[in-house]
């Protein structure tokens, strides 16, 4: 066996993908055996490092250098220079980390140091496509502990103590879950995973599909041995090929382990998994909508009782848990449960991995222990608004999701005290706005979305959202009234009651927390007529400072409805009922002589 | 079908591959000088003659890297022994038959070659 004395992982994540990390990988085997090191250097293509703003991500190891930013053509300048001369390639470091000095590790970093990788424990660290690999970071150890050493009931006992709670929204406990199914009489049982990840800006469960797809299969194995379930389904969204083509490929290679499918591990427990394909629905990612879709019909929700641990899948005793909820599993097995609830809150044990976007430096996805302020994860790990900007509300949960506040930017991250302010920690991601965005347009935003999204079935959701959807649009246009604000929240509350299922229960959650947090924002739009921040098109006017404006006439070429005129060295001006306020004036002009009001 | 005991021999195997990425602190560090100065002494030969002697011996537990000028150029190719708690050994004008005795008697059995070091030199 050779030695290989150095590794170069790349990260092969969707987002590194997107920005060639595939090319990045053809052009360090080509170069490495031009310098003859092919053998002694090996190229690991990894899942997601979580920094995804500064990607393609490139670590080498022993030294763990973290390169971010790396081009094609920056390969041979690494090769030739780091793993040739062992001289690292102070250009293409990760600033942070520059910043640091060199030597400086990686988990040193502000980004990663208040982190605690849990379900990301091996993204980024393994490649997804070798089992052995995984093996080899403990991947199936905790499944042969279960099937040797544990009875079901035992297993169900470690979850329960471990104070997992499910993290794709409603933060139900896992391990009560898995009793319930247990507990449900009849020979044939499901074990389902939901990885129908729709919530606009989410993408943890998507990021461990890519880069740990074996700790889902196992964890999902565990579940089927402890409620006595011998299929198991994953629903994954089409839109996922990465994460699809991964989650096959492990299958294929745990079956031929023998880790799922008949008597595993010579244990004489039978456990198979199959793949559902979604068509990307957002309603599928609800319970019972998602079941139904797994059972070959159009995918509605129906009411609960009786719930899924009683009659879920063809009518039989199913559990349905999120990717992330699978991913903390093994973990748990291993470490023990005290291991787990050590971390976190009083109700809200162990961690979160939130997915940050939005008007934030360090887009990308983070694990952080529950109870983390909303602070430490926007300014610390972050990094803050770009461009100085003022932070100025923070969406979690996506469109189920309330916005917090700049006031609350000290609240912890946990169950409890995102439900005291009206949002929900939800699948965890998190949008960040500054003092750009304007509030109305961002609860029209995801009110849009959960009105598209609306699967019809019940009319609270269907007719409701659509109302608020045309209040809201009304507002932003300028044409509300005080009184639309009272419509508004009194039909918010009512969609909020009456709905059937989750998507129509928190469908109006942006609205309510932006009028509890934002009213002064809502009354600008409706008594002044005025957005503050001046997104609202229908609420600006464009208008040329005649003081300034010497007629160059740049405005008036480049505007392209013809809404401005004007001779040459004249003051030009802009006919309010043409103007489509499309900002192009704004860009041309080189004297700062338009405005928006 | 796989059992227990072969998942663990499939991880310990694996173990040799990829402890690189754990840094546990535990590992003996080979460092190479692979400045110009090492380079133009012929650091490169030793480094190639390391990487094939630890691989040919199968050894955990060993890292094999590089650096930046050591600092006394004049006695290159310069290679260092990290080992936890012990206190760092630097061998000074190596060559790749002295790189494989260094695998075999200093990593493998632990006994350091007295006669090659900064010390014995001076």
């Amino acid at each position: 066996m050779n030695f290989v004395r150095s590794h170069v992982l790349v990260c092969g994540g969707t987002g590194c993908t997107a920005s060639k990390s595939p090319e990045i990988i053809a052009e360090f085997n080509t170069q490495l055996k031009n310098c003859g090191l092919d053998s002694e250097v090996r190229v690991v293509q990894t899942g997601c490092f979580g920094l995804c703003a500064l990607g393609p991500i490139v670590v080498v190891y022993p030294e763990g250098t973290y390169y971010a930013q790396i081009k094609v053509e920056d390969v041979k300048t690494i090769v030739e220079e780091h793993l040739l001369k062992g001289r690292i390639v102070q250009d293409f470091l990760f600033k942070e980390a520059d910043a640091h000095g060199v030597e400086q590790s990686l988990n040193n970093t502000d980004f990663y140091l208040k982190q605690h990788r849990i379900a990301l424990r091996n993204c980024g660290v393994i490649n997804p496509e070798e089992i052995d690999e995984a093996i080899a970071f403990d991947a199936y150890k905790a499944l042969g502990t279960c099937l040797t050493e544990k009875t079901p009931q035992e297993v169900i006992e470690i979850i329960t103590e471990s104070g997992l709670r499910g993290r794709g929204g409603a933060g139900f406990p896992t391990g009560i879950k898995w009793k319930f199914a247990a507990a449900s009489p009849g020979p044939v049982k499901y074990v389902c995973c939901n990885a129908d990840e729709g919530d606009p800006g989410a993408f943890m469960d998507r990021s461990v599909l890519e880069g740990d797809p074996h700790a889902i299969l196992e964890a999902m194995a565990i579940a089927g041995y402890a409620i006595g379930a011998n299929q198991g389904y994953i629903y994954i969204r089409a839109e996922y090929p990465l994460a699809v083509k991964r989650l096959k490929i492990a299958i294929e290679q745990a079956k031929e382990y023998g880790l799922i499918g008949k008597n595993i591990l010579g244990t004489g427990f039978d456990f198979d998994l199959e793949i559902r394909l979604g068509a990307g629905a957002f309603v599928c990612g609800e319970e019972t909508a998602l079941m139904t879709s797994i059972e070959g019909h159009r995918g509605e929700p129906r009411p609960r009782p009786p719930f899924p641990a009683v009659k879920g899948l063809f009518q039989k005793p199913t559990i349905l848990n999120n990717v992330e909820t699978y991913a903390n599993i093994a973990w748990i097995i291993n470490n023990g449960p005290a291991a787990f609830n050590c971390m976190g809150t009083e109700k809200s044990k162990g961690t979160k991995v939130f997915a940050l976007g939005g008007k934030i430096k360090n887009t990308g996805l983070v694990e952080i222990p529950m109870g983390t302020t909303l602070r430490e994860v926007v300014e610390d790990i972050g990094g803050g608004c770009p461009g100085g900007k003022k932070f100025k509300a923070a969406q979690t949960g996506g469109p189920s999701g309330g916005c917090i506040p700049a006031s609350l930017i000290d609240t912890p991250l946990d169950y409890e005290s995102m439900a005291a302010i009206g949002s929900i920690i939800g699948s965890g991601g998190l949008i960040v706005m500054d003092e750009d965005n304007c509030i109305v347009d961002i609860a029209k935003f995801f009110l849009q979305f959960t009105m598209d999204e609306s699967c019809g079935k019940c009319s609270p959701c269907r007719i409701g959202t659509k109302r608020m959807y045309e209040i809201l649009d009304k507002i932003t246009q300028g044409k509300g009234t005080l009184e639309d604000l009272d419509i508004l929240e009194e039909l918010a509350l009512h969609v909020k009651e009456n709905s059937l299922c989750g998507l129509g229960q928190t469908a109006p959650n942006p609205v309510l927390s932006t009028l509890r947090y934002f009213r002064d924002e809502y009354e600008a739009h409706v008594v002044d007529k005025k957005c503050p921040t001046g997104v609202c098109k229908g609420l600006v006017e464009y208008k040329i400072l005649s003081d300034k404006c010497i007629g160059c006439t740049a405005c008036a070429r480049v505007c392209p409805v013809d809404a401005i005129s004007g001779k040459v060295k004249e003051v030009h001006s802009i006919d309010p009922s043409l103007c489509i306020k499309c900002g192009s004036c704004i860009a041309a002009c080189k004297f700062g002589a338009i405005i928006v009001e | 079908m796989k059992t227990i005991e072969d998942l663990q021999k499939i991880r310990e195997e694996m173990q040799s591959k990829i402890s690189l990425r754990k840094d546990d602190g535990d590992s003996i560090r080979v460092v190479v000088g692979m400045a110009t100065c090492g380079i133009a002494a012929g650091a490169r030969p030793v480094l190639e003659a390391l990487v094939d002697e630890v691989g040919r011996r199968q050894l955990k537990n060993v890292i094999v890297t590089q650096t930046g000028c050591i600092g006394v150029c004049r006695l290159e190719p310069i290679v260092e022994v990290f080992e936890k708690d012990k206190e760092k050994v630097t061998y000074v004008k190596m060559d790749p038959e002295m790189a494989r005795t260094l695998v075999s008697e200093h990593l493998v059995n632990g006994r350091v070659v007295q006669a090659w070091t900064i010390g014995a030199s001076e």
